[in-house]
């Protein structure tokens, strides 16, 4: 089962990579996505009452937090999906084989990584699903993509090597101890009480540093403006959304180890740190920005630290960071998907010359108001519940400082985001603009508003198997199993 | 043959100074290429008996950060027609300086760092840091995009020198992943390094500016 889940996306980016006709590759997407989400949803659901989905001696293996991220990342692909064959449609100059192949194989590397359970192969994947989301960045070929490209491989592979750095510390941290050294995530909670304190303090610092690279957490985060800023809307939802939840995950992964061991404190303070960092360069730099995609890329390192910070208060903010993973991951959909719609309809990207998109462009205009509204936790959305949990949770364990910054951060982002999303949305459209070539239709529009109904229904009403799967993934996390 | 261990580890060290103080990228690669098939056949020296997979590792190592990897790099610059790194951020001699004193730290800080008893003795772990902060002076140095993928790919050999303290800990799929991965990644940066050349007829990271604040 858990072979397949990983293995069917492979073999659907392959067909992709065989089929000959640009026109009809893309309705593969679709397809692919709805399997594949049915798996996972049958993964996830059947286990529940007998033994876990293990494989390869354990280095595989679906527990409550791998379910949630595979979940989420099925939903993110499934959606993302619907929008894509209507995308590649316009851009019909283009060849799309790579493109659509390597959507395939990245669903597949990122299901590896929700599913590992050895901090090896955990590696592996996280720098494969890096190496194949590139090519998807210079998908416009011309040289801002590239240079946002080059920048990204870069980067994010330096940040990924560290990450292994960090791995080998940690099986040596267990070698120092007298253990057998090993990677397997499993092993390592049972051992993480005899581990070397001063190796496991290192292994997180670098580990920390490496998956928080690809995170986008400040200040490793100088990749994703312009990464997210030169993509198609597809792909940065698919990097801010499903790419950067495998590396939480990676994170979590981590945590975890530190917090069976001796650095739980430092762990957290770290977190707590980074996360209001994150928050707080994303609001500088949010403030007057011109460029609507980039103000995404940093409203994706705000909500990074969000999690990150979440995480550090702990308690009940655990179980507030995973639901606001989703809420935050289904909001970037709406926001970058309608982003593109937007960025279509007028050639630009920039607030100079993009005004009065409700005008223009109804449905995506409304969307991306929508969903600024949602990710800077207005109610009655999904993240306003999420960003609540973690405040009350700060408050209740007396973490005020944290608490009150985390507020404080929330309202200047409010008021800068505002600023751009107002200017790009009201007024009367510019007559310079070229004659107008996109308007909202079924296949750009559709995906967007499935988008915003879960967002909503995220706020309104969390689903009782979704809440008993949280709750049982903060408790995993928390070792109360 | 352990005894030859810390004089391999010397020369790789030695090397570093070769990448970080040349200005010909040929000359850069060359040292890279050394290097990585030097430590490539460090496990038949730190482990008596590896085994017939120990074997196939340090056989597809040399090869790869030995041979095809260069030979690809060396393609590639070709191809972008460019030979020298002419003015890196930081001139070569103040780089070679920082390099000497990034290596001497990393002895300081490696005789702090609680080793297993067994590993004490030997140069594995100051070479390997040493190395990493090579590797990353180099990427931030240079302008050169080749340069660049030379500083990833030392950065990496420094990682891989880590890694040999836990030969028995990394199983053989993890360690062809780590190696197929790193190919992938300079294939990839390869084909981006043709696309740049292409673009600005040059291969300079400087003419990526365009995205700023």
């Amino acid at each position: 089962m858990i072979y397949l889940l990983v293995v069917f996306p492979l073999l659907m980016a392959a067909i992709a990579f065989a089929v000959p006709s640009n026109r009809w590759r893309p309705w593969l997407l679709p397809v692919g996505g709805l399997v594949q989400l049915i798996l996972a949803l049958w993964a996830i659901s059947e286990p529940m009452k007998r033994t876990p989905v293990t494989a390869l001696n354990n280095w595989l293996l679906l527990d409550p937090l791998g379910k949630v991220i595979l979940g989420f990342l099925s939903v993110l692909f499934f959606l993302i999906s619907l929008y894509a064959p209507a995308y590649l449609a316009l851009r019909a100059d283009r060849p799309n084989r790579v493109f659509c192949a390597n959507l395939f194989a990245a669903l597949s590397m990122m299901t590896l990584v929700s599913v590992s359970h050895h901090l090896g192969l955990l590696w592996v994947a996280m720098e494969a699903t890096t190496l194949i989301s590139a090519p998807s960045i210079y998908f416009n070929h011309n040289a801002r993509s590239l240079e946002a490209t080059w920048k990204y491989l870069l980067i994010g592979s330096v940040g990924i090597a560290l990450a292994l750095f960090g791995s080998f510390f940690l099986a040596y941290a267990s070698l120092k101890a007298g253990l057998e050294s090993t990677l397997l995530f499993d092993q390592l909670i049972r051992d993480a009480p005899k581990l070397s304190p001063q190796w496991l303090h290192t292994a997180f610092v670098l580990l920390f540093i490496g998956y928080g690279t690809k995170m986008g957490l400040a200040p490793m985060h100088t990749w994703k403006p312009d990464a997210y800023g030169e993509a198609p809307g597809i792909v940065g939802t698919l990097l801010a959304g499903g790419v950067t939840s495998c590396a939480f995950l990676a994170i979590l992964r981590v945590y975890q180890i530190c917090r069976a061991g001796t650095e739980a404190e430092f762990a957290r303070e770290i977190m707590i740190f980074t996360g209001l960092l994150s928050m707080a360069i994303a609001a500088v730099f949010m403030a007057r920005q011109r460029d609507f995609k980039r103000m995404l890329a940093y409203s994706s390192v705000e909500h990074m630290g969000i999690l990150v910070l979440a995480v550090g208060i702990g308690g009940l903010a655990i179980y507030g960071a995973l639901l606001h993973l989703i809420n935050n991951g289904l909001t970037k959909g709406v926001l970058f998907l309608s982003a593109g719609n937007i960025h279509r309809a007028y050639g630009s990207k920039v607030t100079d010359d993009v005004r009065g998109a409700i005008q223009r462009v109804p449905l995506s205009g409304a969307m991306f108001l929508a969903g600024f509204l949602a990710i800077t936790g207005s109610p009655p959305f999904g993240p306003f519940i999420s960003e609540f949990t973690i405040v009350n949770a700060a408050i209740g364990s007396g973490q005020f400082v944290a608490g009150g910054l985390f507020l404080l951060l929330l309202g200047v982002v409010f008021v800068g985001m505002g600023a751009t999303v107002l200017a790009v949305v009201q007024g009367n459209p510019p007559d310079t603009t070229p004659a107008n070539v996109f308007h909202d239709n079924v296949g750009t529009g559709l995906p967007i508003i499935l988008f915003m109904a879960l967002v909503l229904l995220l706020g309104l009403y969390i689903p009782p198997p979704l809440e008993s799967l949280l709750r049982e993934a903060a408790a995993f996390l928390e070792g109360k199993q | 043959m352990i005894r030859l261990l810390d004089p391999l580890l010397i020369v790789a060290l030695a090397l570093n100074f070769v990448a970080l103080g040349g200005s010909r990228i040929r000359g850069v690669i060359k040292a890279v290429a050394l290097q990585g098939a030097l430590l490539g056949i460090v496990p038949l020296f730190v482990h008596s008996s590896i085994g017939v997979r120990g074997l196939i590792l340090v056989a597809v190592t040399v090869g790869l950060k030995g041979f095809v990897i260069p030979a690809f790099l060396v393609h590639a610059m070709r191809e972008a027609n460019i030979q020298h790194e002419i003015k890196p951020v930081i001139n070569f001699i103040s780089s070679l300086l920082l390099g000497a004193i990034g290596t001497g730290l990393a002895m300081v800080f490696a005789s702090t760092l609680p080793l297993a008893a067994e590993h004490t003795q030997f140069l594995l772990v100051p070479a390997s840091l040493a190395t990493v902060w090579t590797g990353f002076l180099m990427l931030m140095t240079r302008r050169k995009a080749i340069m660049q993928v030379l500083g990833y790919l030392l950065l990496e050999n420094g990682v891989f020198l880590f890694s040999l303290l836990l030969l028995e800990a990394m199983p053989f799929l993890v360690e062809a992943g780590v190696l197929l991965d790193l190919f992938t990644c300079v294939f990839v940066m390869g084909i981006i390094i043709h696309h740049i050349s292409r673009e600005f007829s040059s291969i300079s990271t400087e003419h990526l500016t365009e995205l700023k604040e």
